[in-house]
């Protein structure tokens, strides 16, 4: 995918204009931090489950090469094959031979955020097979020649009517002429047409939620039903996924889905939950032929280690994103790349380097809530603030921020003239404010009084409250 | 290509843990892991009596819009079936997953007027019955194993999907469900598809308005067959 990561602040800029996505947004601040808390409350063991989901995967990261070997082998051992990749390139370049392989004309996908990592839709067309998006929002999204904007809720940005515009408009060569406004008439609409894809396809392409060492699984999670449809119709079976994905059994396996669902959508299990192990057996009525897994490494291995190897933990459940202020404002096409909110401004200097993706990890009021509500507890603001001193050191941005924050620094470090400081400062700007009690300009501070007025301070420092006494204002 | 990635990704995660191949103690103490099956912890609600479990099972299928039946016992499957077909103006014409169980039933008998096809399922087929091989309570969740005697087709093509499930096959949790499902089988093996089905499909990618039916069965209709105690 290509990245419009350096331009957050124009993007952000665009996506507060935009009306329609005000709507949408307001949707994911209400609907899905809403169902979360509901399937938490009903569940007493919630908390206790994220603390055991955590250890395993912390177990899982200090074994992984040993849990990764042993995943190989057991999809041997069943019929499949694991196919490593270093690289985005190698990977697409891995399905396309398999593709080609079985002279595959179209492939059917399964809802994959690995396949927008290394970019799959445009490589595959490129060279001549016809990729086709299953999961409905994925559908939408590709019909509208866009990138996803939330990593479970690829469409979560569009509209009704915008969807309903769409597939008047690409339906059309099916014999669809009407242009349906109902929601359940255009979920119809979507589910005819693909149908017959499904069968036609010789390829089918999935992610994979869990890859489970024990039997050699990949496990997908959906509510739609499309990745099974993709997977149990064509002769071959493609699998991609990132190599973090491994657990050790099945029974740590059902550990981390009782927290998937109910952090991401708040259902308490999603619809289907699907293991696929192998090719069909013997005596099968049904089922690929081929099984192949593609593991993508895309530079995690270097993360292991690091202060960046609790990312690795993350299961791509959205709810950061769900709870962010910053993500409820611009939504996520504004980050510029495929993974948006909290795990995106932690993740995607990683992929993009510090330079490109230098404002993701400033886009954040450092709340906390991502962290609050991250099933798996990974540190996200820590991990924010360690690019942001990433970004100063390798002296990314411009020199004029630099100095403000060498310029604080300086203060930061000398207890005492940093109190002076705050104390003259604070009058300072009383004064300046007048009887009004705001500021409506501010040198340095265009960024803050261009869109509101700066109330001036008042009273006295928290230092001098704190001294002489008065706790309470 | 893919041998020279493939040491290059397990030495980069090596070096990134300070060491080489896991050896010794450390080797023995992931495998012993791996071979204790230990469970972890398991929700209070999924473990509860038999009685208990029943109930939670269909309470919490009925939340996900599944419907549930409990029959008198396995002759009565057959005109359950045609029950629901007739409910729903549905053909008389069914997918079957030829299952000794589902065989062994007096179709002829009780419901002389369904078209019963064997195999897999096929884009024009309505409806569907399936041999559940287990149900979980803890989230009113159906499972299936793949097999000559069970497609998975039958439980995504149509857009009615019936299952037959036990009583005596509802489990408290998922942990139950892998213990019973490695029993019977060579460890670290499993059949092509084991499917954990919790009612029937939706999408609420529009909107995030919830809509039922988006490419899986629109509907899902349980029929629970009493053989202990417990029902």
């Amino acid at each position: 995918m290509q990245t419009t990561s350096h331009a957050f602040k124009d993007n952000a800029r665009k996506a507060m204009a935009d009306v329609d996505l005000r709507t949408a947004l307001k949707r994911v601040e209400t609907g899905f931090t809403t169902a979360r808390r509901k399937a938490a409350d009903r569940l007493p063991e919630f908390e206790d489950l994220r603390d055991a989901g955590r250890d395993i995967k912390n177990h899982v990261l200090e074994n992984l090469d040993f849990y990764l070997e042993r995943f190989e082998e057991r999809v041997i051992a069943q019929g499949g094959k694991v196919h490593w990749c270093s690289t985005p390139r190698e990977a697409r370049e891995t399905i396309l031979k398999l593709c080609r392989s079985v002279d595959a004309r179209t492939a059917t996908k399964g809802k994959s955020m690995i396949a927008e990592e290394i970019a799959l839709n445009p490589f595959l067309e490129a060279n001549g097979i016809e990729p086709i998006e299953t999961d409905l929002g994925e559908y939408i999204i590709q019909l509208a020649d866009e990138p996803p904007s939330h990593i479970i809720g690829p469409a979560v940005h569009k509209t009704k009517d915008q969807v309903s515009d769409l597939f008047l408009e690409h339906h059309w060569k099916y014999g669809r002429t009407e242009r349906q406004t109902d929601p359940q008439a255009l979920v119809n609409e979507a589910r005819e047409i693909l149908r017959q894809k499904y069968v036609d396809a010789d390829v089918g392409i999935t992610g994979a939620n869990f890859l489970v060492a024990e039997t050699g699984s990949t496990i997908i999670v959906t509510n739609e039903g499309n990745g099974d449809l993709t997977q149990m119709l064509p002769k071959m079976h493609i699998v991609i996924a990132s190599l973090e994905k491994i657990v050790p059994t099945l029974d740590d396996m059902a550990t981390i889905m009782r927290v998937l669902a109910r952090s991401a959508t708040g259902q308490e299990m999603s619809v289907y939950t699907t293991l696929s192990t192998g090719t069909r057996r013997e005596g099968d009525l049904d089922g690929p032929e081929e099984f192949h897994v593609v593991l993508l490494d895309n530079g995690r291995s270097e993360m292991v280690g690091t202060e960046l190897q609790e990312l690795l933990r993350c299961i791509r459940c959205g709810a950061c994103m769900n709870h962010c202020p910053v993500y409820h404002t611009v939504g996520g096409h504004a980050y510029g790349w495929v993974y948006p909110g909290p795990i995106g401004a932690a993740l995607d200097p990683h992929f993009l380097g510090i330079e490109e993706a230098r404002h993701l990890p400033s886009a954040s009021t450092f709340c906390g809530k991502c962290e609050e509500v991250c099933p798996m507890r990974i540190p996200l603001p820590r991990i924010m603030r360690y690019w942001r001193e990433q970004a100063f050191e390798r002296r990314v941005g411009p020199p004029l921020e630099r100095a403000g924050i060498r310029f604080w620094a300086f203060f930061a470090r000398r207890p005492a003239l940093y109190r002076l400081a705050t104390r003259l400062a604070i009058r300072v700007l009383r004064r300046l404010a007048g009887r009004r009690g705001v500021l409506t300009a501010l040198p340095f501070a265009g960024g803050w009084t261009d869109g509101r007025d700066l109330p001036a301070p008042e009273g006295r420092t928290f230092q001098e409250l704190w001294k002489s006494g008065r706790r309470s204002p | 290509m893919t041998v020279s990635s493939r040491e290059k990704i397990l030495s980069g995660i090596r070096r990134g843990l300070k060491r080489g191949p896991l050896e010794g103690s450390a080797r023995d103490a992931v495998e012993a892991r791996l071979a204790d099956l230990k469970r972890n912890l398991i929700p209070a609600r999924g473990q509860l009596d038999r009685a208990g479990q029943l109930r939670l099972f269909r309470e919490m299928a009925e939340m996900l819009d599944a419907t549930v039946e409990i029959v008198d016992g396995p002759d009565a499957v057959p005109a359950a079936v045609d029950g629901f077909l007739g409910r729903h103006n549905l053909p008389k014409t069914l997918r079957m997953a030829p299952h000794e169980t589902l065989e062994a039933l007096p179709w002829a008998e009780k419901a002389p007027l369904l078209e019963l096809n064997r195999g897999a399922a096929r884009v024009e087929d309505q409806a569907g019955l399936g041999m559940a091989f287990a149900g979980v309570a803890e989230t009113g969740t159906l499972v299936f194993l793949s097999g000559g005697n069970s497609p998975a087709t039958v439980n995504f093509l149509p857009d009615n999907h019936v299952a037959v499930l036990r009583a005596s096959d509802i489990a408290g949790a998922y942990e139950e469900v892998w213990t019973r499902i490695r029993a019977d089988r060579e460890p670290g093996t499993l059949p092509r598809t084991v499917n954990l089905i919790s009612g029937p499909s939706r999408t609420a990618d529009i909107e995030q308005m919830l809509i039922k039916g988006a490419h899986g069965p629109r509907r899902l209709h349980i029929i629970i067959v009493p053989d202990d105690e417990a029902a």
